[in-house]
Parts: structure tokens; C-alpha cells; sequence
């Protein structure tokens, strides 16, 4: 039974990746190896695909995974497989952290969590903008890192971060304009800069 | 029904929104659950963060359990969960059986090209916000910059530095502030 498999294969995967969905690669590279039911150079096209569309990679990976076995079916099956470990163990972790959250030592341990996990989402932001700014392999050498910037992504970046803040700034913060800009949705700026790397040719 | 519903399309619609890895899903989580909706505060956000590092499964999809339980209990975590992998399943699905070149695509890669420098940027907002709340004094900036920089040169796996961060947490907090009142 091949659903029944790549549930189970799938509910590894997200048992044992811990961290963000990359962290499912080297399981699904595992499943590849032996199952055969995908090779090596699908994979490579999963990946890719999984990052330029919608959606958490790693959920994307298992719904092409899952599809490639075992069509639409197959798809939901693996998804499923992915997420079961992960609601369980977050409901139990999240019935604990209630019985013992005013305690002092929880509360301690969180204020020291909390300034960890911005810098760690600080590190993730810099690793996102090392691959939209520069071009590849540019931040080799100090050299490289000048000759290496994307001056049309840095430009767009730029503006891109004054639309969204310059409403909040003390002095602009009576202009109506700016501050109707800067609580626009994401999703706005994301199909704006779409457009943008379409017309410029961003990928090129 | 209405609230379930309602926790399974905002999740389906951050879900659809994110573009990269669960980072990448903050910005959206501030902006539906902790702008509009009120469901999580960011220093909630950073918890689950922080907790989603050390479980099994996928940061993303961790995060999305956690709130759509702290919203409406277990039936909850699992509609939020469903809701975030759903737009998943319906895309991948048909660029899966209809579209065999879809990454190689040139206006797909320029478009996701130009899509990255925003999710950079909006990623950055995010980090500024949640450090407005979590960087209070000098151990929290001790905390944030150790583990930005270790993070950064070192290959270390995110856990040991939430457990560290963790202990200096109490250490700095229950057993210092102990020691000061009895001196």
C-alpha cells in the first residue's frame, strides 16, 4: 500500500527535521535512495520549484514528493504525513508551557529566549538578502562583495523599505499619503516587486 | 464553525502569501494575527519561534499549530495547520501535472528574483519590530548579538543556541537577581 508508506516515510521526515523546511532535504534525499521512487535530478527540480512558488518549502516539497509518487492523492497523503508529528507535539508542548508559564524559571528561561530568536531570524533575513542583492559566490572575498551587487535589487530594496517605514516616522507622520503606504499588505509589495523583477529582468 | 473557518482561511491565506522558508511567514503572521486579529502578541511570535527550533517538523507549520491552538484548543491547531499546507497542496499539484519547466521559466524567475528583495526587506521589518520587544538591556543585546554572529560564521545547529540563550535567560534573571538581594 503506497499511501500508507508515504505517510509514514513523510511523518519521519517531519519527526526528525527539526528547524526550517530545508531541514527535510536530506530525508527526503534519503527516501529518494531507498525507494527509487524519484531520482536524485526530480529532487533537484522539487527544490527549485518549491522555492519560487507559494507556501512553506517544506510543504511544498512533501505535496510535489507525494504527487510525483502517487498523484493527487499521493500529494495530500505525504502533506498529512508531514504535518501529524508536529501537531501532536505541539499541542502537547503548548498544554505544558500553559500549566507552567507563570512560573519563574520559564519566564526567565523566555527572556533570555525571546533576543535569541530575533537574531536567529536576523541571521535567516541576511542569508535572504546575501541571494537577492549579490550575485552569486559574490561575498567571497571583500573584493568580490563590491563588484558583486545587484545595483537594480539594492535600488528596489531600498525603496521598497522607505514606502514601508517612511509613514512612520516621527517627522512625516502627519502626511496621510506615507502613512496609508506603509500599512499597506505585504502582499502588495510582494506582486509590486514581481512586476518590477519581470520588467528589469531580475533573474537575467 | 464561523471562528474555525475563519483561523483556517487567514492561515490559508498566509500560507499562500509566503514565499521561502518559515521566516518567511513572518511578516504575514504580524500583519493577520497579530495586527488584525489579535490572536498572538510578537513576543508570542518569538516564543514559538524560539520553540519551533527545538520540536520535530517544519518551523512554519509549528507555528501555525501553536497559535490555531491557543485560539481555539486542539481542533484549532490542527484547522490552522490544514489551512497553511492548503495552498500548497492546490499549487504544487498543478504545476506538478501541468507545467513541466516551471522554474526554469524566465518570467517565473525574474518575478520570484524581484519577490526575494521583497521578502528581504519585509523580513528585516519583522527583525525590527520583534527586537524593539525582545532587546530590553545589555543581556538581551548580549543574547541577540551572540547568537546573530555565532549563527552567521559558525556551524552550529540553531538548538544549542536557543538552550543556551535559555540558561543565560535564568541565570540572568532567577539566579543573579537571587544573589544581589541577599548580598
Amino acid at each position: 500500500m503506497i499511501y500508507l508508506r508515504l505517510f509514514f516515510e513523510f511523518a519521519k521526515a517531519g519527526l526528525f527535521a527539526i528547524g526550517g523546511g530545508l531541514a527535510t532535504l536530506p530525508f527526503l534525499q534519503d527516501i529518494s535512495l531507498r525507494t527509487a521512487w524519484y531520482t536524485s535530478d526530480q529532487l533537484a527540480d522539487m527544490i527549485a520549484v518549491s522555492e519560487c512558488t507559494p507556501g512553506p518549502i517544506g510543504v511544498n516539497m512533501s505535496t510535489y514528493t507525494g504527487f510525483t509518487v502517487g498523484g493527487v492523492l499521493g500529494a495530500v497523503v505525504a502533506t498529512l504525513g508531514l504535518i501529524f508529528p508536529s501537531i501532536i507535539v505541539i499541542i502537547i508542548v503548548a498544554k505544558i508551557l500553559k500549566a507552567f508559564q507563570d512560573n519563574k524559571y520559564v519566564k526567565a528561561a523566555f527572556y533570555g529566549l525571546r533576543p535569541a530568536s530575533t537574531g536567529l531570524i536576523a541571521a535567516a533575513c541576511l542569508g535572504v538578502a546575501q541571494i537577492a542583492l549579490f550575485n552569486t559566490g559574490a561575498l567571497e572575498s571583500l573584493k568580490t562583495a563590491v563588484s558583486g551587487i545587484r545595483y537594480p535589487a539594492l535600488i528596489l530594496a531600498v525603496v521598497l523599505w522607505l514606502l514601508m517605514n517612511l509613514g512612520t516616522f516621527k517627522r512625516l507622520k502627519g502626511n496621510k499619503v506615507l502613512a496609508k503606504i506603509s500599512k499597506l499588505h505585504p502582499v502588495v509589495f510582494l506582486a509590486a516587486s514581481a512586476i518590477v523583477g519581470i520588467i528589469f529582468k531580475f533573474g537575467a | 464553525m464561523k471562528e474555525l473557518l475563519d483561523l483556517f482561511f487567514t492561515f490559508a491565506r498566509i500560507g499562500g502569501l509566503t514565499f521561502g522558508g518559515g521566516y518567511a511567514m513572518l511578516p504575514m503572521l504580524q500583519k493577520e494575527v497579530v495586527e488584525k486579529r489579535g490572536w498572538a502578541t510578537n513576543e508570542e511570535l518569538m516564543d514559538y519561534y524560539a520553540i519551533g527550533q527545538c520540536t520535530p517538523g517544519i518551523i512554519a507549520v509549528n507555528t501555525a499549530t501553536f497559535i490555531g491552538n491557543k485560539t481555539r484548543g486542539v481542533i484549532g491547531g490542527i484547522v490552522a495547520t490544514l489551512g497553511v499546507v492548503f495552498p500548497s497542496l492546490v499549487i504544487i499539484t498543478i504545476i506538478a501535472a501541468f507545467i513541466s519547466n516551471f522554474a526554469d521559466l524566465a518570467v517565473v524567475k525574474n518575478a520570484f528574483a524581484g519577490i526575494r528583495v521583497c521578502v528581504f526587506v519585509l523580513i528585516l521589518n519583522a527583525v525590527v519590530k520583534l527586537g524593539k520587544s525582545s532587546i530590553k538591556d545589555a543581556v538581551t543585546l548580549g543574547i541577540f548579538l551572540v547568537v546573530l554572529v555565532g549563527s552567521l560564521l559558525l556551524d552550529i545547529s540553531p538548538i544549542i543556541f536557543v538552550l543556551i540563550a535559555a540558561v543565560v535567560g535564568i541565570a540572568a534573571q532567577v539566579l543573579l537577581k537571587k544573589g544581589g538581594a541577599e548580598a
